[in-house]
């Protein structure tokens, strides 16, 4: 039997024919991505030496500007940490401040049939690009910052097949959700994204798929490699990349396909995002006072614009704060020059600078007690956004525009036919 | 490496955000043991004993790669049992050495107070209340040495790697 995606590179990234389900395995690790809170002060263990700087990238991404005197201080051993080892891939607060996974698309820093680190959960976001990227434990990251490699278990592997085209007001989180709603968790499984409806999905939309795959509690997401892809990445990085293609007789646990074209919108209702996805009609009516809309999820180009053309020519209810965060500064300078940012704020919208902020209840925007809040991020925990008390219903950037309109939850296909 | 203790017992897909809330981040590694569990079962963390063992069902652990799993150690649990233990989460078990392993079933076979024997080398788990034995899946044993070496750290502090541990540290 042949090998899926994953089990393929990591036969080959460690130096094996053949890797199944059930083994254990350690690897090269080509990329190690370290973020602000690997340098919290309860966190940091001072690496006396470094494998390979040209492998580390660091990112401060979660609480950017710092939110607090603990934040400023993990950002200022950061800064000490890639002054004193020469790290060229440096992202400060600045021009080049963006969450570490819309980074990773910006810069094509994630080659195909590569392997990718990072100690934030939704690290295998990346895995559009084909390559195996996981978020692992601090330990992990020093681990595969001084050795350079670590250990996987290998899981077996769910594939899906995508098929047809999204309809109007409908995006890649319902196609998630759906997905979530219907199968659960993947916990101990990779997933594997293929089939002819890939052909119709930006990279930012298929993006929002593996970045939400995390929430599967799946060990792996990857892609099958098409053209636009290989594209976005040559363009993006010189380095030269073996993509890596499913074997014809690979071993699947399922094999499942998704309609894309009978989708329609849907909204995961608060505290957990597994087993919990109801059409949006479920929801309508429950009143809001907070929208948000950002993420490593969903605060690519095509999320903002999705945003602007639902605020277009509207308001902002006087009931809700709706807050808009690029996932980088890069996504934000190109929404400025096209207008979507003008567009969000005459709205009435509250657009802030690239960070996972509320994402997190890190800073700007965080959640009162007994408040409600629809977001199109990537989780709905309790106490995830704030106070505990608090309610999460998540939804696409299209349904979180809609609702933040209305002030309630609402069908966005209300304002986009 | 064996444990006997009372068991505490957590549903399915207890996540992170639970175990080590974001109100906690900024504090020392023993002051973020105060909120474990603190938005779903309030006050508990009083009635923890040194030892206690938390026997959880599907997919315990789930959510973010933050250091939840040393809370768990940090609060003097002795080990974790459960029906199945997430992926991340299970990294971070045996990075920061808080035993960790699962067993399909245990959920059901306990009541919360019964006492259980948790037997990592030989794979099993006992309940000495009811007198019933469950098989575990045992971890591999390079990870099983990691774990009884006491995780990462002290493995790349001796290699000169990463300097000592500080008081308020991992
Ligand atoms: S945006 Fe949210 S989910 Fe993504 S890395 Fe930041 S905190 Fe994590």
């Amino acid at each position: 039997m042949g090998m899926t995606i994953a089990e393929k590179i990591l036969a080959k990234k460690s130096g094996q024919a053949k890797v199944g389900p059930g083994d254990l395995v350690t690897v090269e690790v080509d990329t190690v991505i370290l973020f602000d809170n690997n340098f919290m002060p309860s966190q940091w263990r001072d690496i006396l030496k470094l494998k390979d700087k040209e492998r580390v990238i660091v990112v401060l991404d979660h609480r950017v500007p710092a939110a607090t005197q603990a934040s400023a201080a993990a950002h200022r051993t950061a800064r000490q940490f890639v002054e004193k080892f020469g790290i060229p891939r440096f992202h400060d607060v600045g021009y080049k401040q963006g969450i570490s996974h819309q980074l990773v698309a910006d810069h094509g820093y994630a080659l195909p049939g590569t392997v990718l680190l990072c100690s934030d959960s939704h690290t295998c976001s990346a895995g559009v690009f084909n390559c195996v990227a996981r978020g692992v434990g601090g330990p992990d990251m020093v681990f595969a910052a001084t050795r350079g490699e670590t250990w996987f278990r290998v899981g077996e592997t769910v594939r899906y097949q995508l098929e047809g085209r999204l309809p109007t007001a409908v995006t890649m989180k319902d196609a998630f959700l759906q997905i979530a709603g219907q199968y659960g968790d993947h916990a101990t499984m990779n997933v594997e994204y293929g089939g002819m409806g890939i052909a119709n999905l930006s990279i930012n939309a298929r993006k929002t798929l593996t970045t939400m795959s995390a929430e599967l509690s799946a060990e792996f997401a990857t892609f099958e490699p098409d053209e636009v892809m290989l594209e976005w990445v040559r363009g993006r990085n010189p380095a030269p990349f073996e993509p890596v293609y499913p074997d014809k007789d690979a071993g699947y646990a399922a094999v499942r396909t998704v309609d894309l074209s009978k989708l329609e919108p849907l909204v995961a209702f608060p505290d957990t995002v597994v087993e919990n996805s109801r059409p949006v009609a479920e929801a309508a009516g429950t009143a809001i006072d907070q929208a948000f809309v950002g993420s490593c999820a969903n605060g690519t180009l095509d999320d903002l614009e999705l945003v602007a053309k639902v605020l277009e020519g509207r308001q902002v209810s006087s009931k809700v704060r709706f807050i808009v965060t690029p996932a980088s500064q890069n996504v934000y300078r190109a929404a400025a020059r096209s207008g979507i940012i003008s567009t969000l704020v005459e709205a009435g919208a509250v657009v802030t600078p690239a960070t996972c902020g509320a994402c997190g209840g890190g800073h700007m925007g965080v959640l009162g007690p007994n408040e409600t809040c629809i977001t199109a991020t990537t989780r709905n925990f309790k106490g995830r956004m704030g106070d505990p008390s608090a309610r999460i219903f998540m939804g696409s950037p299209a349904t979180v525009a809609a609702s933040a309109i209305r002030g309630v939850i609402t069908d966005p296909r209300e304002f986009l036919h | 490496m064996k444990f006997t203790a009372r068991v505490w017992k957590f549903g399915d897909n207890i996540n992170t955000d639970l175990i080590l809330p974001i109100q906690a981040f900024y504090l020392t590694p023993q002051e973020q043991t105060r909120f474990v569990f603190h938005a779903n079962r309030p006050g508990w963390v009083d009635l923890v004993k040194t030892g206690d063992i938390i026997v959880g069902g599907k997919n315990f652990g789930m959510g973010s790669s933050r250091p939840a799993a040393r809370s768990l150690k940090n609060l003097g649990l002795g080990c974790l049992i459960a029906h199945s233990i997430n992926g991340l989460f299970f990294r971070n078990c045996v990075n920061f050495a808080f035993p960790a392993m699962e067993c399909r079933g245990v959920f059901d076979a306990f009541s919360e107070g019964d006492i259980a024997e948790v037997d990592f080398d030989g794979c099993t788990v006992r309940n000495v209340t009811t007198g019933k034995t469950l098989p575990a899946i045992g971890l591999p044993p390079k990870l099983l040495d990691l774990l009884k070496a006491g995780g990462i750290y002290p493995l790349l502090e001796r290699d000169g790697l990463i300097g000592p541990r500080s008081q308020n540290k991992t």
